[in-house]
Parts: structure tokens; C-alpha cells; sequence
């Protein structure tokens, strides 16, 4: 027949097939939707799984650093050195660690009494320690020669010392107790005293950001920021319980979150003290410490009921809790400048490292495993509000203790929701006004 | 898919941002004519010509701003571009590729209050038309062809031979017309997923299969029973064979692995290769589907359609389609015990169903010689209508939509024929003995035919899919690969209760329970709990009724109580009544047991 035209398919297996067998098997790809069907419900099953998986390998404790005879009172990050950390204990005890080999590197008394707070100068090169014996001494970081072991300064303060931070860049660096101190290390009586009608002040701490701007807790329920260019405090927010600790947003210099005894955190803006940005709810008692992650995204606290939380900024529930059978109460905690670690000191004399991302595979990725760790994370995002997928991803075994104190709150406050929207339906429209919970916790703000 | 598609999308965003100094530079060395950027220190002069846009050069930051803007912005010296349309930009996208890959249309975010949200959505809407454009790009990737026959405007395909096609095609593909001639009555012919294998079973209980390409066997026996009907199960290893009484699973050498006795009097079977299951259809009408991978029957019920010998799966969600002998079409799910949806096809028996790749048509028959096709997501109305010569005993589609018609001795094979009424087959094919069933083999230009002689290969010109996705089907996969894909098959396997009609069921908002879940929220603050109404007959002035209250609650409360007590009992099946039953000794286990 004449115009007759056929082409049918028709292979050559070697187009298909490796060519040795050292070579890789050669796949061919459409990504034609007809033959990939179902869709749908296979990547909601593969979400599943991925969820499933990340609860799996959700294991944050990688090891804990013993060496304390007392209870470990408080931390220091080194900023330049990844692998250095310092820690004060309730003897009076500082240590020197070295995270990598999780060793302690050298330890000395360093006060009578708790040593209250430490904190390293920007280079890295000495560090401070405030104690019960209301002295500042001023240790070297590296030993090289006997003589480096003693301090190679020490400040006698009139007054009780309760904490210490150090300015970003210049030599100088603030403490608390009756009142907030800014010091230089070249003089032995403080530069500037900030006083507020206070008692007393439990913690300070530097803006990293907007340097010059510093605020502390104060014992009578109230936080003030100083400037240290000024001569008096700026202004002060009064709570309605003490706040134990604070910590500055490193990204967002206006943005400062603290550890409140009302068991929340508060996450506050400089410019509008009046009433806080976020309230980060779910711990079961007091709260401790609060240490910003270097992303400024996200921030772990320490709390009075043995477990660490892991809080997103903007949001209002933890993210993640860590606990141990034999942790005990925190005293503090700190996010690694690495932003893969959590590290924390509790009552039972260790400090305990752990993983930022519980789920996380530490060390090199390949390729391929990268790869597939962001398609699962994509599922995991798209999927995210999927019922199932929700409760597997939400779900956290926590110790019996923890557990009833939560249901006793949840009670508690349904209970007061309910006796509020009953007073409400009772009474005149406009005498019972809805309070939003953001604006309850707070007191007052000062000038 | 979808995902993987966000995944990359990073990538490629990234691969812009550094696409823009380079576009700079161009522009740049354009000016200067043919200056390099190794040029620089010699010629001071020309960069002092060009200050301006060297300063740009340098200045620029990589500051990712949003592409419309950039593109909006005119910059200094970008005539150069509207000069060079050399460098136009990306090639253009055939426009019906870039519809093959749509994911749905574009949501306008209309009700979209929050800006953020408006954004987020926007985002999200690039990231799937990138998707889809990427997909789209991709084809130009492909390697293989897909056939076709072609002769002169005034012939027909229709008249063209087997010997013609195997005259004129390579040697290889030559080879894939042949025949067997095997006496064991009438066999029915299923391919493997990925078309390398091939399983036939003959009502007189022969069973074999084999590498149909390189002829290769694997098993054959004979089962001493007659053989209702084959499947393939998830890998060429498992074969499942509904067999006069049970269903029984062989492997590919021909050893028995089960005997599944609950699945019994098996009509036809089909197999479900994404959700492992194992629907069959049996003589009195029960349809069960069976997890190969548990061994679990996940559904089991009657569908009180009689016996019915016609059944199909529609692929694109995983329902069984069943055709009955009042000419009604339903489908089925293992979850829901009741059809899905019905039609009413035909006024006769239905011969034969088949459904398409992509879920979109059916073609019926029935005994009247009639053929109609369905747009199965519809359901309305036949879009066409054929009367064929006889009665069609068995229909398939292909990979491209082509449509195989059994009549009697003779298959003849309709191209295009959902979308458009066409009056002759493309092509024809005799046989000298009756049609059993066909099938398409996937991934090739081939139709398989079982008969009552055996079994006969034939080739269709155009009817398969000609480049395979790896992943998802292989028909060169070795060993390990067959192993692995296994295993990540299993992992993905879909639960049976999420056959339903749409499979993106599972990605919408499910508004119901979500309507259920905010009135629950808001029902949570209810002011007080209801009060039963109290009515005392008559006032006892001075004497508190407290103590009255109580009673007429309680007695409220007995009534209630006794009230569900008698529904109980009436809802309850009566308990035969324990009769005194006369002992007879040893003997007593005669006696049969009354069901509990």
C-alpha cells in the first residue's frame, strides 16, 4: 500500500539499562499526571508517614555535663567559641566546659556563697562573676601560667549583687541587686546607680541590638529599662507577679520577652509597654529562665516544674518540652550561638545538653537525604492541619505531675471563663466588659 | 508532584537572584562592544564612559524585591535589552502541555480579608503555576515517540493487516505479533503493572505465565479446577487465581503460598496496586476486598445485584465499577455498603465496562449491541452512542484513549471515539476462534488477547503510553529495584477508607465537622445547664418544696430510666427461650447449638 507510515514502540534495551555495573541504574521520568495517580491520598500518606517519623527520631537529650557538687545557679555563653561554656553553682564553684568532648576544662571556687550571675566580655577573653560575697571578679578565660588562675579583678560592691550583663562593644558592663550599677573595669566605685524606689533587682541584661538600652526584673513585680547613656531609668511596666528572668530578641532590638512566676512568659515591645505582644502559656509552674535563640524565631525556657519548653516567638503555645526522669528544677537555661543546642543547669547539680530540633539528624547530610528531608518537611507543612496529622505531630509524652497540673489549670481556667460569661449574661449589658487576656497581666506602665 | 515542586522551587529562586548581576554585566559589555570583564584595567577610558552604569554594577545589592516590580522598574541603559531580542527570555511554553499539568485553577482569594493571608495565598499560587510550568518545561526531556499509523487520504486504517503492520515495522517489534495455541479452552490474558509479564488461566485450569518479551516462562501448571479469573498482584512474584471453589495465590513458580477460604465462588477480581487490595465479585452477588499485604478482608458485604460478571476499577480514584443484568452501572467502595453512585446505562444484561486512565470516560455495551460512553464524572447522559454489529463481549481502553471492542470472533479498535461520534475503527482484527477478554499491555503498542484457542498478541499502532515513569512503573527493573520500589510501595500504601469518588477529597476543607467544631466552641461557655421544669399541682404556702422538687426529679429520672429499659428490650432481639431441654447422655452433642 502506497503512504502507509507506522511507527510503534519500540525500545532498545540499552537506552534503558546501565551500561556496567558500576554505573547507576538510569531512570527514566514523566511527570505526566495520568500516570501518577492518586495523588492526593498518596502524599497525604506520605505525610502521615513523615509525621510519623519525626516523632520517631524525636530524641533531644544527647548527655549531660556532671562535674557540679551543688546545684548549678547559672550559665554563660562564650560569644566567640562555640564548644566554651561557664556555670556557677550554689557553692560558690565555677567551671569551665568544653562542649565538644563534654568535659570540664577547669573549675575553682570563685565566691563565698552562690555565685549569682556570669558573663563573658565581647572578645571572649575574660569573663565576670557577681557572688553572695558582693564582690565582681574578673577571671581570664584561657590558663596559661599559674597567675591567670587568680582573678585579675576584683570590684567590692556596697550593695548586694544579684546579676551582670556586659555591653555589647564597649568596656563596660552593668549589675543589679538594690540597684542597677553600670560599671568599668578600670574603677572600682560604678560609674553610674540607677536607682527606682526598688528593693531589689534579680536580673539584668544588656540589648545586643540597641546597645546602649539595658532593663532588668525587679523583686517588686515590676521591669524597668535603663538607658546607659541617661542618668535616671526610661520607664517601667508593673506585672501582677515577679518576673524572674528576661532576654532580648537578637533579631528585633525592640522585642524582649521574660520568665514570670505566674507560670507565662511575656513577650513585650519596647515601645508599648501597656500591654504584652505575646503571652506564651503553657508551663505548669513558675518560670525561670529564658534564653533567645540566635535566630531570634524562637526561645527556651526553664521552669519551676522540671521540664524545658520550647516556645515560637510569635506564637502562643511551646513548640516542644523536654524532660528527664532525674532533671530536676530548672535554674537556667541557654540556646547555643550555633542555634542547634539547648542547653541547661537545673537544682541536681548537672547541666544537660540537647538538641534545638528534637527530630533533627546531626552532622553532614548528603544529597539525596537533604532532599528528601524538605519533601517531607513540605508534606509535613501542607498537611499540617489535617486532623490525623496534627495529632501525631502535637502529641508529647509528659510526667504524670505535669500532666494533672495541666488538667487542674484547664479546669481552673474554664472554670473562670465560665463564671465570667455567666456574670456577664446576668448582669446590665456593659458592666462585665471583656478584658482581652493580654491585658489582664499587666498592672501598670511608669514614666 | 505538588510537593516536590515547593521543594525545588527554592532552588530556582535562588538561581534568579544570581541571574541579575549577570544580566547587568551584559548590558554593560554591550556598550563596549566586545569588552570582557579581563579587560577592565586596560581600558580606564570606556568604564569613565560608562560610570553610571559601572556605579550600578557595583552598588548593587542583591536584595531579593518582588520579580513584577523589578521587571516594572525601567533602569538606566535598558534600551540594550528592547534592542537584543536575542535574549528574550524563556522559551514559551506550549500552552496544552502547560494545561496536561494543571493542577485545578487559580484561587482568587476572593474573601481573603487579612492582606497577610492574601499574600500567603499569592505566594502559594506561584509556587504551583512554577510547579506546573516546571513540569510542563520537563517534557522536552522525554525520549520515546508515541507510534502511529498513517496511509493516504484515500484509504482507511481500518483494512490494514497484522502481516501489513509486522511488514513494515522494526524486527523487534515485529516479534510482539504472535500467537499461542493452547487447547485448554477459553483463557483470559492479564499484562503486569508494567507490561513486562503476562498471566494467563484457562477455564480448564491451566496457569502460566511468563516474560511475555523475551518469551521467558516462569511458572505454568494446571491447577486441576476450572480457573474463573487471574490477577498479577503487587509484583511479578504473586500471581492470585479465583479458582472453582477459593481463591488460591501462587508464586512465580508455580508453588501455592495461600488458599484464601473466605473468598469463595470468585466471579472476577481486581487488583488495586496503590491500596494492596484484592476486590472480587462473587457468585452470590458478595463483594469483598482483601489487603494482600495484611491478609485482611477490609470489606466484605452483598451488593443484592445478582450475579454479576462485569466489573472494572476506574484507576484515576480506585472504586469498583459493577455492571448488572438490568443494565445499571454502580460503584463501589469497601468502606461504604452501599453503591457510591448508580447509573442506569443500558435497558439490557451489560455485556462489558471499561474505564479510562484518567477517570474520565466509561464505555458500556449491552446485549441490545448497543455502546455508550459516560463522562464518569458526570453521569449525565451518554456523550456517545454506537450500535455495533453484535454484542461486544469485552471493552478496554488504552494508555491513549483508544478503545478495544470484542465482537464476537473479531477486536476491532476505536481511536477517539469518547470525544467525537467516528463511524470505522481504526483498526480491525480477525481471529478464527472467540474472544475471552483483551487487554492493552501498558508501556507498549500492543493488544493481548485471550481466546477460546489460546492467547494472541497484537500490534495497535499509537495505543500505549511511550515513555514510563521509572518510579512508578518500570518495565527494565532489575531485581533490587523491584525490592525497593516493594517496600516503598508498601510504606505508601493508601488505607482502604479513603476510596471515595473524588480522591482530592482528602486535601479540602472538611466543612462539616469543621461547621460541628466551632458551634461546639461557642456551646462551651453555655450559660447554665437546663432546668427541668417543675410544676407542683398545688402550692403548699409556707412549706418549702424543696424536698417536693427532689422527688418529682427523681421520679422524672426512674421514668426516664424505665423508658430506655423498654426500648432496650424491644430493640433488642428476642432471646430464644431456654426450653427444658430433654438429656439424651452421650448423645447430647448431637443436639445443634442454638447461635448466640
Amino acid at each position: 500500500m502506497s503512504g502507509l507510515k507506522i511507527k510503534v514502540i519500540s525500545r532498545n534495551p540499552e537506552d534503558y539499562l546501565r551500561a556496567t555495573k558500576r554505573d547507576i541504574h538510569k531512570i527514566q521520568r514523566n511527570y505526566d499526571p495520568s500516570l501518577h495517580p492518586l495523588e492526593a491520598p498518596r502524599e497525604y500518606v506520605r505525610s502521615l508517614n513523615a509525621v510519623k517519623l519525626e516523632r520517631v527520631f524525636a530524641k533531644p537529650f544527647l548527655g549531660s555535663l556532671d562535674g557540679h557538687t551543688d546545684g548549678v545557679s547559672s550559665m554563660a555563653k562564650h560569644p566567640r567559641k562555640l564548644a566554651v561554656l561557664a556555670s556557677g553553682a550554689f557553692d560558690g564553684e565555677v567551671r569551665i566546659w568544653d562542649l565538644a568532648s563534654r568535659k570540664c576544662k577547669r573549675n575553682f571556687i570563685a565566691h563565698e556563697g552562690w555565685v549569682r550571675a556570669l558573663c563573658f566580655t565581647p572578645s571572649g577573653q575574660t569573663f565576670s562573676t557577681v557572688g553572695d560575697d558582693k564582690t565582681i571578679k574578673t577571671w581570664k578565660s584561657d590558663v596559661e601560667s599559674g597567675d591567670d588562675e587568680d582573678p585579675v579583678n576584683t570590684l567590692l560592691s556596697m550593695s548586694v549583687v544579684s546579676g551582670i550583663s556586659h555591653h555589647r562593644d564597649k568596656p563596660l558592663f552593668a549589675t543589679c541587686g538594690e540597684n542597677c550599677q553600670l560599671w568599668e573595669n578600670t574603677r572600682n566605685e560604678p560609674v553610674k546607680v540607677f536607682k527606682w524606689g526598688v528593693d531589689s533587682l534579680n536580673h539584668v541584661a544588656f540589648n545586643q541590638v540597641e546597645t546602649n538600652l539595658l532593663a532588668a526584673c525587679a523583686s517588686d513585680r515590676s521591669i524597668i529599662l535603663y538607658d546607659c547613656r541617661e542618668s535616671g531609668p526610661l520607664r517601667k511596666v508593673v506585672m501582677e507577679l515577679r518576673s524572674n528572668a528576661l532576654s532580648w530578641n537578637p533579631m528585633e532590638a525592640f522585642i524582649f520577652t521574660v520568665a514570670n512566676e505566674d507560670y507565662n512568659l511575656y513577650t513585650f515591645d519596647v515601645r508599648k509597654l501597656r500591654q504584652p505582644v505575646n503571652i506564651h502559656m503553657d508551663h505548669t509552674s513558675a518560670v525561670i529562665d529564658v534564653d533567645y535563640a540566635p535566630t531570634g524565631r524562637e526561645f527556651v525556657a526553664g521552669s519551676y516544674d522540671k521540664t524545658i519548653r520550647i516556645f515560637e516567638t510569635l506564637k502562643g503555645h511551646s513548640r516542644d518540652v523536654y524532660h528527664t526522669k532525674r532533671m530536676q528544677r530548672l535554674t537556667c537555661v541557654k540556646w547555643s550561638l550555633d542555634n542547634k543546642y539547648v542547653l541547661s543547669g537545673s537544682d541536681e547539680m548537672n547541666i544537660r545538653m540537647w538538641k534545638a530540633r528534637a527530630s533533627e539528624k546531626l552532622g553532614v547530610l548528603k544529597p539525596r537525604e537533604r532532599t528528601a528531608l524538605n519533601y517531607a518537611d513540605s508534606l509535613k507543612e501542607k498537611f499540617a492541619s489535617h486532623p490525623q496529622v496534627k495529632r501525631i505531630a502535637r502529641h508529647r509524652h509528659v510526667p504524670k505531675h505535669i500532666m494533672n497540673a495541666q488538667k487542674e489549670l484547664r479546669t481552673i481556667r474554664e472554670k473562670n471563663r465560665k463564671k465570667e460569661a455567666n456574670r456577664r449574661a446576668h448582669s446590665k449589658p456593659g458592666t462585665v466588659p471583656v478584658v482581652p487576656e493580654r491585658r489582664k497581666h499587666v498592672v501598670k506602665e511608669d514614666e | 508532584m505538588c510537593a516536590t515542586a515547593t521543594v525545588r522551587c527554592g532552588v530556582i529562586f535562588q538561581s534568579r537572584r544570581i541571574n541579575k548581576p549577570k544580566y547587568l554585566r551584559k548590558e554593560n559589555s554591550n556598550m563596549a562592544k566586545t569588552k570582557r570583564y579581563f579587560d577592565d584595567a586596560e581600558n580606564n577610558d570606556t568604564d569613565s564612559k560608562n560610570a553610571n552604569n559601572t556605579n550600578e554594577v557595583k552598588t548593587y545589592h542583591v536584595k531579593m524585591k518582588p520579580r513584577v516590580k523589578f521587571m516594572d522598574k525601567p533602569m538606566a541603559g535598558n534600551k540594550i535589552k528592547h534592542q537584543s531580542k536575542k535574549y528574550a527570555g524563556k522559551a514559551s511554553i506550549n500552552p496544552e502541555e502547560l494545561a496536561k499539568h494543571s493542577r485545578g485553577e487559580k484561587l482568587e482569594g476572593k474573601g481573603v480579608t487579612h492582606p497577610l493571608h492574601a499574600i500567603k495565598l499569592k505566594k502559594k499560587e506561584n509556587k504551583y503555576k512554577f510547579a506546573q510550568e516546571q513540569a510542563a518545561r520537563a517534557e522536552i526531556l522525554l525520549t520515546e515517540n508515541t507510534g502511529f499509523l498513517e496511509v493516504d487520504e484515500d484509504h482507511r486504517t481500518t483494512c490494514i493487516t497484522q502481516k501489513v503492520i509486522g511488514e513494515n515495522v522494526d524486527i523487534t517489534a515485529a516479534t510482539k505479533i504472535f500467537d499461542l495455541n493452547l487447547e485448554f479452552g477459553p483463557y483470559r490474558a492479564k499484562y503486569s503493572r508494567n507490561g513486562r509479564h503476562l498471566l494467563i488461566g484457562s477455564k480448564r485450569g491451566h496457569l502460566a505465565a511468563f516474560d511475555w518479551v523475551t518469551k521467558k516462562l516462569h511458572c505454568e501448571i494446571n491447577v486441576m479446577e476450572s480457573i474463573h479469573d487471574i490477577s498479577w498482584l503487587h509484583v511479578e512474584t504473586m500471581i492470585a487465581a479465583a479458582q472453582k471453589e477459593w481463591l488460591h495465590i501462587y508464586d512465580n513458580t508455580g508453588t501455592e503460598l495461600h488458599c484464601v477460604k473466605k473468598l469463595d465462588k470468585i466471579l472476577r477480581m481486581e487488583f488495586l496496586p496503590y491500596h494492596f487490595l484484592l476486590a472480587t465479585v462473587n457468585e452470590y452477588g458478595f463483594m469483598s476486598w482483601l489487603d494482600i499485604s495484611i491478609g485482611e478482608i477490609v470489606g466484605h458485604y452483598k451488593n443484592n445485584l445478582g450475579r454479576t460478571p462485569v466489573m472494572t476499577q476506574n484507576p484515576y480514584n480506585g472504586t469498583i465499577c459493577i455492571g448488572n443484568s438490568q443494565g445499571l452501572v454502580s460503584l463501589w467502595a469497601p468502606s461504604v455498603k452501599k453503591p457510591l453512585a448508580k447509573i442506569l446505562c443500558h435497558k439490557t444484561p451489560l455485556t462489558a465496562i471499561a474505564v479510562d486512565s484518567r477517570g474520565m470516560y466509561m464505555a458500556t455495551s449491552g446485549v441490545d449491541r448497543s455502546m455508550k460512553i459516560w463522562d464518569i464524572r458526570n453521569l449525565d447522559g451518554p456523550l456517545q452512542h454506537y450500535k455495533l454489529r453484535s454484542s461486544p463481549v469485552d471493552l478496554e481502553f488504552s494508555q491513549k484513549d483508544m478503545l478495544a471492542v470484542g465482537l464476537g470472533e473479531v477486536v476491532e479498535i476505536y481511536g477517539n471515539c469518547c470525544t467525537q461520534t467516528v463511524d470505522k475503527p481504526y483498526m480491525r482484527h480477525k481471529m478464527a476462534k472467540s474472544i475471552c477478554n483483551f487487554k492493552f499491555c501498558p508501556y507498549e503498542d500492543v493488544l493481548g488477547i485471550g481466546t477460546s484457542g489460546g492467547f494472541s498478541s497484537i500490534l495497535v499502532p499509537g495505543s500505549g503510553e511511550a515513555n514510563f515513569d521509572a518510579y512508578e512503573s518500570n518495565p527494565f527493573q532489575t531485581k533490587q529495584q523491584r525490592k525497593e520500589s516493594e517496600i516503598k510501595a508498601l510504606l505508601e500504601k493508601i488505607p482502604a477508607e479513603l476510596i471515595t469518588l473524588n480522591p482530592f477529597e482528602v486535601v479540602e476543607v472538611d466543612v462539616p465537622t469543621l461547621k460541628d467544631k466551632l458551634e461546639a466552641k461557642s456551646k462551651l461557655l453555655h450559660v447554665r445547664d437546663k432546668k427541668i421544669d417543675v410544676k407542683p399541682r398545688h402550692k403548699n404556702k409556707g412549706k418549702t418544696n424543696i424536698a417536693r422538687k427532689k422527688i418529682i426529679k427523681e421520679s422524672m429520672r426512674k421514668e426516664y430510666i424505665n423508658q430506655v429499659i423498654e426500648v432496650k428490650k424491644v430493640l433488642q432481639p428476642k432471646e430464644t427461650q431456654d426450653m427444658p431441654q430433654q438429656s439424651f447422655g452421650v448423645l447430647d452433642r448431637f443436639i445443634p447449638k442454638t447461635k448466640k
